[in-house]
């Protein structure tokens, strides 16, 4: 049996005083769909970040198709294959959408393919229309689009999302769901989303952090009915 | 009008008034001028680079005197130890570039934060022009040539055609190969900033986080940029030593270093033209301050005398009314005259 496609172990992360993620076991299958959920401050984008080089384990290791990746550089990592979605918005504001996703098509792709990837890609994600827009002027929604489409241009092979949905209209989130569905046909993807509705449509093998350390793992409606879950986290947005 | 029709038209522009002067100046002016316009050309080279690392790569290097000083210095020792130019032309623009690829390895590749980027170019300079300025002494010459120290090199020979020692460059060959070499060099760098190398360096310059999950490694581009701006700043080095057949240890000075960052806060970051525009006109008009400067030294005369007050106050000026420079400016009063052609004359 080969490799998973991302296993940690024992994996940490120590701010000073703060654990800000502890003892992580994960595994993630070739062209999987997961989503982590857990209150706010509860290491999901610490656990990114280490995922893709941007923060250093202090402890544990990540592996990547079983080659420890925990001390490469982010940009290493991209290369074999990871994209990310941040959850402040990182695009280049002073670039066009057209030029953003440039840059990005342009560091997998050669020749008169960029400009096919870039077109397939402004459709993808329904910026076509402001194509020539300075991404800076962009409403909060739409950069989101762009650094979608940003991430998905370079054609990861797995595609981590930091809350993609926030701050979009329904019929955006709606478009998202639909998005992330389309992904997984051909890549693996991890979601961290707040919104519960949100992952019942995505329906997919939920992850659970509290505290920094993962407190379960199970089905979307196994979770949802799980009473420690519903304790650390649902319990206010089910019943509300 | 297509973004590549109207930039390939804003080169066509440059070109023409480049080739105009070209042409034009040495048949409407006296010498004299010519050769002030070929000094001006000469700066506009060593202009344009810290436009393309600063402008373009986001560093700011406070050296580029040094790279300039490294050329001048690096062609007059090597020219006046083996007669023929075309080697010691290579090793002015090789030289300062190896030494910039040494300095910017450490910096980029030890992660030193912006502040400090600025304090070691700074520092580095400023070593060099006191080590420069203490060779003073005839025991300090490389090969034939005497350091001089703060009496600087006279008597530098001029370049000669390739591999053709008796042909020399004369005064107004100097002002030809001047201007032409700034038309070239812009040339040049529009074709590298049209490059994926050059989206890619203005890439990390708006967002160098986002550019290395992209996978690009933003050390490697930091460096290249780095590199070439020494190079071209080592080449416009070499044309100044030609140019006055002399060089002394002020062009490494701090004064040097910080005209260089006036003329393109003055023309514009991120544009080519800018620096040009910035570093010509301040050049003009410390020339035109400096020659009308009344003989006395009293009173409000004395103020308008005084160019690096002026200098320090036009810097000011722009820093806190016009920050983008010139030249974007313009554009921008362009774009909101006629909407949608935003992006014209870079
Ligand atoms: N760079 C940092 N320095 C210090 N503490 C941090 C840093 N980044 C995150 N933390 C802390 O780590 C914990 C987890 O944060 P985070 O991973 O952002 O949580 P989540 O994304 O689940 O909301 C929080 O307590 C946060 O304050
Ligand atoms: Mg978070």
């Amino acid at each position: 049996m080969s490799a998973p496609l991302i296993e940690t172990r024992g994996l940490g992360m120590r701010f000073g005083g703060v654990q800000a993620v502890r003892d992580v076991d994960f595994v993630l299958a070739e062209r999987e769909l997961r989503c982590l959920i857990g209150p706010n401050g509860a290491g999901k984008s610490t656990f990114f970040k280490m995922l893709t080089g941007q923060l250093h384990p202090t402890s544990g290791t990540v592996s990547l198709r079983g080659r420890d990746i925990s001390r490469a550089e982010p940009h290493e990592i991209a290369r074999l294959g990871v994209g990310i979605k941040t959850q402040v918005p990182s695009v280049f504001d002073g670039l066009t959408v057209r030029e953003n996703l440039w840059i990005a098509a342009a560091r997998t792709n050669r020749g008169a393919r960029i400009r096919s990837v870039v077109d397939a890609m402004l459709e993808q994600v329904g910026l076509a229309p402001v194509a020539s827009a300075i991404v800076g002027q962009l409403a909060h929604g739409q950069r989101q689009w762009v650094e979608l489409g940003v991430v998905l241009s370079t054609d990861p092979e797995l595609v981590l999302l930091d809350e993609p949905a926030a701050g979009m209209t329904d019929r955006e989130v709606a478009r998202t769901v639909e998005l992330v569905r389309e992904i997984n046909k051909t890549k693996a993807l991890i979601v961290v989303e707040h919104d519960i509705q949100f992952i019942r449509k995505i329906a997919s093998k939920v992850t659970v952090f509290n505290q920094g350390a993962v407190l379960v793992e199970d089905d979307v409606e196994a979770i949802l009915h799980n009473p420690t879950v519903r304790d650390v986290y649902l319990g206010k947005k089910v019943a509300a | 009008m297509t973004a590549r029709a109207s930039s390939l038209a804003g080169i066509a522009v440059v070109l023409a008034i480049g080739l105009a002067v070209l042409v034009l100046t040495p048949r409407l002016f006296e010498l004299d001028v010519v050769l002030n316009v070929t000094v001006y050309m000469i700066m506009a080279v060593l202009a344009l680079s810290l436009g393309l690392i600063w402008g373009f790569g986001g560093i700011l290097c406070f050296g580029q005197s040094a790279f300039f000083g490294l050329g001048a210095y690096t062609y007059a020792i090597a020219v006046m130890n083996m007669g023929e130019s075309t080697l010691p032309l290579v090793l002015s623009v090789v030289v300062p570039a190896v030494f910039a690829a040494l300095l910017g390895y450490f910096i980029f590749y030890g992660r030193i934060s912006d502040v400090y980027l600025g304090v070691i170019t700074l520092t580095v300079t400023l070593i060099l022009f006191n080590s420069v300025n203490s060779t003073a002494g005839p025991e300090f010459h490389i090969g034939s040539a005497r350091l001089g120290g703060f009496n600087g090199i006279p008597g530098i020979p001029a370049l000669n055609v390739p591999f053709f020692k008796d042909w020399q460059v004369d005064l107004e060959g100097m002002f030809y190969l001047a201007t032409a070499s700034l038309l070239l060099v812009y040339v040049a760098l529009r074709a590298l900033l049209a490059s994926r190398f050059g989206r890619v360096i203005v890439a990390i310059r708006e967002n160098e986080g986002r550019a290395q999950l992209l996978g690009y490694d933003p050390r490697v581009y930091k460096l290249a940029t780095f590199v070439i701006g020494a190079a071209i700043a080592g080449y416009a080095g070499c044309l100044f030593a030609n140019w006055g057949n002399f060089v002394s240890p002020t062009i490494f000075g701090l004064a040097q270093s910080a005209q260089i960052i006036i003329w393109v806060i003055v023309g514009g970051r991120g544009t080519l033209v800018g620096p040009i525009v910035g570093c010509i006109g301040i050049q003009w008009l410390t020339a035109a301050l400096g020659a009308n400067a009344p003989s006395e030294t009293a009173g409000w005369a004395a103020l308008v005398g005084n160019v690096p007050l002026i200098l320090g106050a036009i810097l000011i000026g722009f820093v806190l009314l016009v920050p983008k420079g010139i030249l974007p400016t313009l554009g921008d009063l362009a774009a909101q005259l006629t909407p949608r052609r935003a992006k014209a004359a870079r």
